[in-house]
């Protein structure tokens, strides 16, 4: 295999496996958030329990992403040298701040919330919750501004010596792409908390025990996953939607795999690309919609891929296509299972409902899943470029950094990784084994690892 | 403006190496100072709240450099592609290795969790160590400002080294030693009793090592880099931080004897800051030496982002370090004193 397949793999492989993490990591600290907010505004202790539960698979979680973490930081340098080399003044820039200004304030304030409970009032201890909040929501803005300066550059000049200059400090910050991203990738990471807490919540009444906590679980998850499935598609991926058809118009052709200009393009919901005779097989398609859903109008032209010349197209549009369409469709399925859920539990049925507690708990990975498949499609739809329209993917790589040494390096990480993965199950399950009826963690006077409650 | 971002980063390194430096050292001498289980969860329970912010400089200083002077980001990086890969195997081993022990009430479990943290960080010292030297023992940059080193050649710091040579190697060792009695005097500061003694004991012990080490290092690096002395030679006064490194030295020793611990463990933090701002005031104004022509070395002027993108990060930098600074002010006072486990905690999980 050539290097620059493998240094793909290994990046796309290390961030794919580092973003599990995260996004619960963020989803939950809104969540733990609302249930401390309750907790304490209408005194009722069974809420901090419940908070302080989940604040116990938060540690677990959130010390898998750091550590899966800080591979990323690096491997800009040693992966992707020449991009980094023309890059520093511009993307630097969000991925230094996220280090000062969010991994600093998070690792500060978690050892408060999860030991300070007896020390701090019960105001103080919300504020550290909120600031690792803050925290981890800020870390994910800076990501996605450099992510969004790598799908749409801006504030920037071209030194004639091929390096990218900074002109625009607020102008990067405040890139309309990565402000749409933003609001998407979010909703999507509380979409994974939510459907974490409602299985739990599930799980806890399917097996009649910890009930009360189950019905916490279940109250919260359903309603936050209701929302927060709604606002991705409406108008978060909406707005991005539209974003995209302007400024990547050959990336949006091969999400919907369509290789021929068309007015009035169809909407293609299941169907298998095929590149070579340029045509979907075992297609099911709505009429028109494509149109709609980019133009507002049912009798727009969409560009095809034929618009574009072929050394532009994504380099891998069935895997794109597949991504897009995997994202799209659990996103619905999230919406039509949250809103029975929200029905039934407004009509008092939810607890009782088995048929809907099966599904609501076995669809926890679904939105992992979902937002591993829209990061793809993101990142597989930049392609062939590393920066869109500035600098292709193989004229970003670490030329010196052979095929050899790279294979050594992605067989690591994956053999550590799969370690790392059945420590996490095997952690994750235990707590939700015991339950969260436990007492108050003992000692918060002197220092214990982060995440031994 | 680049010579103000060279310190920047050069005070990013130290602040790394002194604080994740005692957490790593107390890794190091983790298995050799503990005699049972309660002592093990004493020497995780002293660097238990703070390890993770320590290390949290060592990725803003990564950062920093990227965005500061972004030649220097790339060429290193991708030339010590696999020491620094074997870094971050290491800080991931060490990070499950003292957050994960105390979750699983499994003693196999435990001591394989005990083995990730010291195994981890020794390692990680000597790599960190062999990297540091390697900066000032110069690497072969070619026309490109790239360059790549094998983990070792024929282990001479010729034209062609590898990463591991015979000035490398005892840089590594160095810096074990350095952080072993770091570490050594800081679990003594945290603790009491039978421990403390041990751990006291154990540095002053190390200590002796690390008198013979730093020498052998400092004649080393002369010799094989004769113009580290020019800026000393160009302003003497700049000749106080070597003193400074010596007098520190023989303060960690003589203030463990008085069993003043505190002090002890502040001269171990300003032997190792004085240490590296005296290497950084030796490679000025260059961040990455050749060791092949001198014409190829990097330097500030020619690895710096442009002016406006420099000021722009001069002034998020300060607001951002300011608040860092007033957290670690407030964790560290939070987790002040020495700790201890209560009955609870014996038989905790």
């Amino acid at each position: 295999m050539d290097a620059l397949v493998l240094h793909r793999i290994q990046f796309a492989f290390t961030i794919t496996f580092h973003y599990l993490f995260p996004q619960l990591t963020m989803g939950l600290a809104l969540l733990i958030l609302i249930l401390k907010t309750i907790g304490i505004m209408h005194n009722r202790p069974v809420y901090n329990d419940a908070a302080r539960f989940w604040a116990r698979i938060f540690a677990v979680n959130f010390i898998m992403g750091v550590v899966t973490g800080i591979p990323m930081e690096f491997q800009f340098g040693t992966n992707w040298s020449q991009f980094s080399r023309a890059t520093g003044s511009v993307i630097g820039q969000p991925l230094a701040m996220e280090g000062v200004f969010s991994f600093f304030l998070e690792s500060a304030f978690l050892g408060l919330f999860l030991f300070g409970e007896r020390r701090l009032s019960m105001w103080g201890h919300w504020c550290a919750g909120f600031l690792v909040f803050l925290g981890s929501w800020l870390s994910g803005f800076f990501i996605i501004v450099t992510d969004a300066w790598m799908q749409h550059p801006v504030a920037y000049r071209t030194l004639p010596n091929g390096v990218y200059e900074l002109t625009s400090f607020t102008g990067l910050l405040l890139n309309r792409w990565a402000l749409l991203q933003f609001a998407h990738n979010m909703s999507g990471a509380v979409v994974t908390g939510a459907f974490a807490m409602a299985a739990t919540g599930a799980f806890y009444l399917l097996e009649s025990r910890s009930v009360n906590y189950g019905h916490i679980f279940l109250k919260t998850g359903v309603l936050a996953g209701l929302i927060c499935s709604a606002l991705q598609v409406f108008p978060t991926g909406d707005l991005q939607g539209k974003y995209m058809a302007k400024h990547q118009p050959a990336t949006t052709a091969a999400m919907e795999a369509l290789f021929k200009t068309e007015t009035g393009a169809p909407l293609v919901i299941l169907g298998q690309p095929d590149e070579e005779l340029q045509r979907i097989d075992n297609p099911i398609v709505l009429n028109r919609v494509l149109s709609f859903l980019i133009y507002g109008t049912t009798s727009a032209e969409v560009k095809g891929l034929n618009e574009f010349p072929r050394d532009q197209w994504p380099t891998n549009i069935p895997l794109l296509y597949y991504s897009y369409h995997i994202m799209a469709g659990l996103g619905t399925y999230f919406i039509g299972l949250m809103a029975m859920a929200a029905f039934l539990l407004l009509r008092g049925k939810l607890f009782t409902s088995r048929w809907i507690l099966w599904p609501l708990m076995l669809s926890f990975p679904l939105p992992y899943i979902a937002n591993t498949a829209g990061w793809m499609t993101a990142e597989l739809g930049r392609q062939p470029w590393l920066i869109y329209g500035l600098m292709r993917t193989e004229a970003g790589v670490s030329t010196h950094v052979s095929a050899g040494n790279t294979l050594f390096t992605l067989l690591g990480f994956l053999g550590l990784y799969s370690v790392l993965s059945i420590l996490f199950v095997i952690l994750v399950y235990r707590e939700i084994i015991r339950g969260p009826a436990r007492a108050l963690g003992s000692n918060p006077e002197s220092g214990v690892p982060l995440t031994v409650a | 403006m680049g010579d103000i971002w060279y310190w920047l980063v050069a005070l990013m390194l130290a602040a790394y190496v002194v604080l994740d430096g005692f957490d790593i050292g107390a890794g190091i001498i983790h298995l050799l100072l503990s005699k049972c289980d309660e002592d093990r969860q004493l020497i995780l329970r002293t660097i238990g709240p703070v390890w993770d912010g320590n290390e949290v400089w060592l990725i803003a200083m990564g950062g920093t450099l990227y965005f500061a002077f972004p030649l220097v980001y790339a060429s290193a990086f991708s030339g010590f592609y696999l020491p620094l890969m074997i870094v971050l195997w290491l800080l991931i081993l060490r990070g499950i290795g003292i957050e994960l022990r105390m979750h699983l009430a499994v003693r196999v479990w435990r001591e394989f969790f005990d083995g990730c943290f010291a195994i981890s960080s020794m390692l990680l010292a000597i790599f960190l160590g062999a990297i540091l030297a390697n900066v000032f023992r110069g690497v072969p940059i070619g026309d490109d400002g790239y360059f790549f080193l094998p983990l070792w050649t024929n282990w001479l710091p010729g034209p062609n080294p590898g990463i591991f040579d015979w000035y490398t190697l005892p840089g590594g060792l160095l810096v074990l030693v350095a952080l072993a009695v770091h570490g050594a005097f800081y679990v003594a500061f945290k603790t009491e009793g039978a421990l403390h003694d041990r751990a006291a004991k154990l540095g002053r012990r190390i200590w002796g090592a690390l008198l013979v080490m730093t020498f052998v290092g400092v004649m080393a690096t002369l010799r094989l880099r004769p113009s580290a002395l020019g800026n000393y030679l160009r302003h003497p006064v700049a000749f106080l931080i070597p003193c400074l490194a010596l007098a520190s030295l023989l303060g960690m020793l003589m203030f463990s004897r008085a069993g003043r611990d505190r002090e002890a463990f502040l001269s171990s933090c300003s032997y190792l800051a004085a240490v590296l701002s005296g290497a950084a005031v030796g490679l000025f104004p260059i961040l990455l030496p050749s060791s092949t022509d001198a014409a190829r070395d990097i330097t500030i002027s020619r690895a710096m982002s442009g002016s406006y993108a420099l000021s722009a990060g001069l002034i998020w930098w300060a607001i951002g370090i300011f608040f860092a600074v007033a957290y670690f002010v407030f964790v560290y006072r939070m987790f002040a004193g020495k700790v201890r486990l209560s009955a609870e905690d014996v038989d905790h999980n």
